[in-house]
Order: structure tokens, then sequence, then C-alpha cells
């Protein structure tokens, strides 16, 4: 059984699902960041204070991305013919799918960081 | 050829003005944002012209210049690295602009009320009373000033282009906007926001004083003249029941049309659209349509020129400024 000599990271396959891991993650904590603000401002009447529960939120957002984009880096580095990978076989689709998610890693968790630093900097429900 | 350049002329000279102008700031919040514009038009500038100059290289480059993997090096760094780097940086400097500037409970407070098609101005300090004025705006330089901005009828947008950003003007919601202006000066404001037929022509003056002649203008402002004398524009103005709609010196408790009692020190008529002199308050009294369609006070083309000029004689003395140097 070779499965059992592979790291766990490598038993991971990426598949369309996990492709749409870093967006999803992107697109909840881009709600929650707005949806707590409104609420915020139209109950409260003041703008949230900078909590822990933010910064929890967005490190471990930021760490479900980093943590995808890296498992779909070590996929797309996996043994298999040389490039260009673009046939209909098991291993070029995989490294396609690898290769997608981790770009979209990448677009995710500047996406995160961008939705994070206006509530950082604002502090205000104008 | 002529036409284009007038056109271009017009365009350039339109920087000139420095009345009524971003690009002539006089206030912090306007002056940072000049400097973003500046700076993002500028790198705009520096990024359109590096891409034009990379094409322009690898047109002319022989196939084969760039090996695949550094033509996708290139795309990683100039497509992706540089620009996130880039607007990472342009948001950590931008947003803190966006904060509104702190404000304490002892600054002076301007209420500023939107009307078709005038301003209602209310400054309000330290529990004292408030001071009512119209369709113009002192202010002092370097002090925080808290402008409360709302609307009677419908959404106007209060904007001083040289001050601040523009603030929306809402019936029945108050809107803080907090400015500090750092020259003074004579500038204008608008309405931004269209408000009805006379929506062009709904601007205001705005003063910014130095603060010592600011706080002394304020001061005898809010002594209410005693004893005016009953002259002939007086009575008029009683006889054509004009104080059921505008108040002076405190004398009406009307509040339908602009507060008159410091006209005479007025830069402008009607709301920023005409000069004060005598004539034209005349010539506006009796036909307020013709300066400012749709506006609400009715014509009084009944009273015969040499009346109207009387009362707009009376009109111009009240709040005639005493010391002229205390202008600014």
């Amino acid at each position: 059984m070779t499965d059992e000599r592979r790291k766990w990271h490598e038993r991971l396959q990426v598949t369309l699902w996990t492709l749409i891991v870093p967006p999803t993650v992107w697109a909840v904590h881009f709600l929650f960041s707005y949806l707590w603000a409104a609420v915020s401002c139209a109950k409260a009447g003041v703008f949230a204070e900078f909590p822990t529960l933010f910064v929890i939120g967005t490190v471990l957002a930021l760490m479900a991305i980093a943590l995808s984009g890296w498992i779909a880096h070590r996929q797309t580095r996996q043994r298999g013919d040389p490039p260009p990978h673009e046939q209909g076989t098991d291993i070029d689709r995989l490294r396609f799918l690898a290769k997608s998610t981790l770009l979209l890693a990448g677009l995710s968790f500047v996406g995160v960081l961008f939705t994070a630093l206006p509530v950082v900097f604002i502090g205000d429900c104008r | 050829m002529a036409g284009k350049s007038l056109v271009l002329w017009s365009l350039v000279l339109t920087g000139c003005n420095a009345h009524q102008s971003a690009l002539a700031p006089f206030g912090l919040e306007a002056r940072s944002t000049l400097w973003l514009t500046i700076v993002l038009a500028a790198g705009g500038l520096v990024i359109a012209l590096g891409v034009a100059a990379i094409y322009v290289v690898a047109a002319r480059a022989p196939e084969g210049k760039l090996t695949h993997e550094s033509g996708m090096r290139l795309v990683l760094w100039l497509g992706a690295v540089v620009p996130t780097v880039v607007l990472t940086a342009l948001l950590i400097w931008a947003l803190p602009a966006m904060r509104p500037l702190p404000a304490a409970d002892s600054d002076l407070r301007i209420r500023v009320e939107g009307e078709q098609f005038w301003w209602r101005v209310t400054y309000r300090q330290d529990g004292a009373e408030p001071l009512l004025s119209a369709n113009e705006i002192r202010l002092p330089v370097d002090r925080t000033v808290v402008f409360e901005l709302t609307a009677t009828d419908v959404v106007h947008s209060f904007w001083i282009p040289g001050l601040a950003g523009k603030m929306d003007m809402i019936p029945g919601r108050t809107n803080r906007l907090v400015v500090k202006a750092e020259k003074p000066g004579t500038y204008r404001g608008v309405c931004a926001e269209f408000c009805g037929l006379s929506h062009a022509l709904m601007a205001f003056d705005v003063i910014a004083m130095e603060p010592a002649a600011f706080d002394a203008w304020l001061a005898e402002a809010r002594v209410r003249p005693v004893g005016q004398p009953r002259e002939r524009g007086a009575a008029l103005f009683a006889r054509e029941g004009c104080g059921s709609c505008h108040s002076v010196n405190g004398e009406q408790t009307a509040r339908i049309g602009p507060d008159l009692t410091r006209y005479g020190e007025r830069l402008t008529l009607g709301a920023g659209i005409l000069a004060p002199t005598a004539a034209d308050t005349a010539a506006f009294i009796r036909d307020p349509q013709r300066f400012k369609p749709g506006a609400r006070m009715p014509a009084y083309d009944h009273l015969p020129q040499e009346e109207a000029l009387a009362l707009a004689h009376w009109l111009k003395r009240n709040g005639k400024p005493k010391t002229p140097e205390a202008r600014p």
C-alpha cells in the first residue's frame, strides 16, 4: 500500500470541492465583518470596538486559506509527466486543480487582509 | 483649432478657481484628499507609461528572448505582487483619512438645515443662546468645528469643496461633519444633491476668520440690537407681512424664510446667486421666481419700485458691520 507511505497532505487530494475552500473562507469572513459592523452600528449605535474576536476570526481565516494554499502547492509538485500538464490524465487534472487552488488561495488571502484593514483603520459608523 | 484650445484652456483654468475648488484647499480634510489625488494621478501616469514602455520593448524583442519561466515570473511580479503591495500601501495610507476628526463637547457647533433653496444656519457654543443666520457660514481657522447637517423638505447635500468632502442632509436625521479650516479667506459652498428647480442656485458663502476676529464677530452678532428706529423700511416690512416668514433681530419667530437680521453684512443675495445691492434686493423682492425658480417666496410685484428700494435699503442696514477691519 503506497498510500501509507505518503504524507498526510499528499493523501488529501485536491478536488473541485477543495478548490472553493479559500474563496468560501474569504466570503464568510467578508460577510461576518460587514454584518457585524452593520449590526453593531444599527443596534448599539457605535462602531464595534476592535475586539479579540475579530482578530481571532481574521487569523483563523488567513490560516485556513494559507493551509489550503500550501497543500495545493505541495500537490502541484507531485511527480509525473514533464510539462505542459495539459493531458486528460488523473495526474494532470490534479496538478491543474492544485495550481488553481493555489492561485485562488493567494487572491483570497489578500482579499481577507483588505477586508480586515478598514475595520482596524476606520472605527466609525458613517 | 481655436475651439479646441478654448476647451483645453477652460479645463486648465478651472484649477485656478481658489474660491470653490477641491484643488484649492483651505481645510485639513480637503488638503489630505488633494494629496491623495495627486499621488494617485501621478502613480497612475507612471504605471501607464511603464506598461506602454514594456509593450514597446516586448513588441520589438526577437522571438525567444524571454523563456517561458521568466515570462511567468514577470506576470507574477508585475501582475500580482507589485499591485498587491501598492494597493495595500494605498489602503493603509488612505483609510485613516476617512476617520472623522475628533471633536470635543466644547467645540463650536454649526447646525445647517437645507431648505428649497437656501440654508438655515445656527451657531451653538458652550450653552450660549443659539445665533440664527442664513446662507452664510463663518468659522474660525485652526479650531475644530462640528457641522450638524439636516434638511426639512428633501435631501440636500452640504459641500464646501475647499474644506472637506460633501455630506448628505437628510430630513429627520442629523449627520455630523467635523472640519478644521486652516487658511482665512472667503470661499463658497454648494448643494451637491439635486433638490429641485433651483438646485444649481443654492450656494452659500463661507468666511474663514482668525479665531480672535471670529470670537469678536460672534459676540457682536449675539447682541440683539435694541431700539431700532422705526424707519419706513421697517414699516413696509410690517405692512407687507414679511415677518410671517422672515425674522429680523429676533423680533419675529418666523422660520419659513431666511433670517434677515444681519442681511447687511452678507456677501451675496438669494443664497449665493446675486450681489447684495439694494437694486438687486428690490428686484428679488418684486420677482423672486425670476432669480430663483421654484422658491417658496411669493412675488411682491404690487410694491412700487420706490417702496421695494426703501425696504431693501432698510434690510441692508441690518447688521451692517460697524468695524470694517473686523471683516476678513
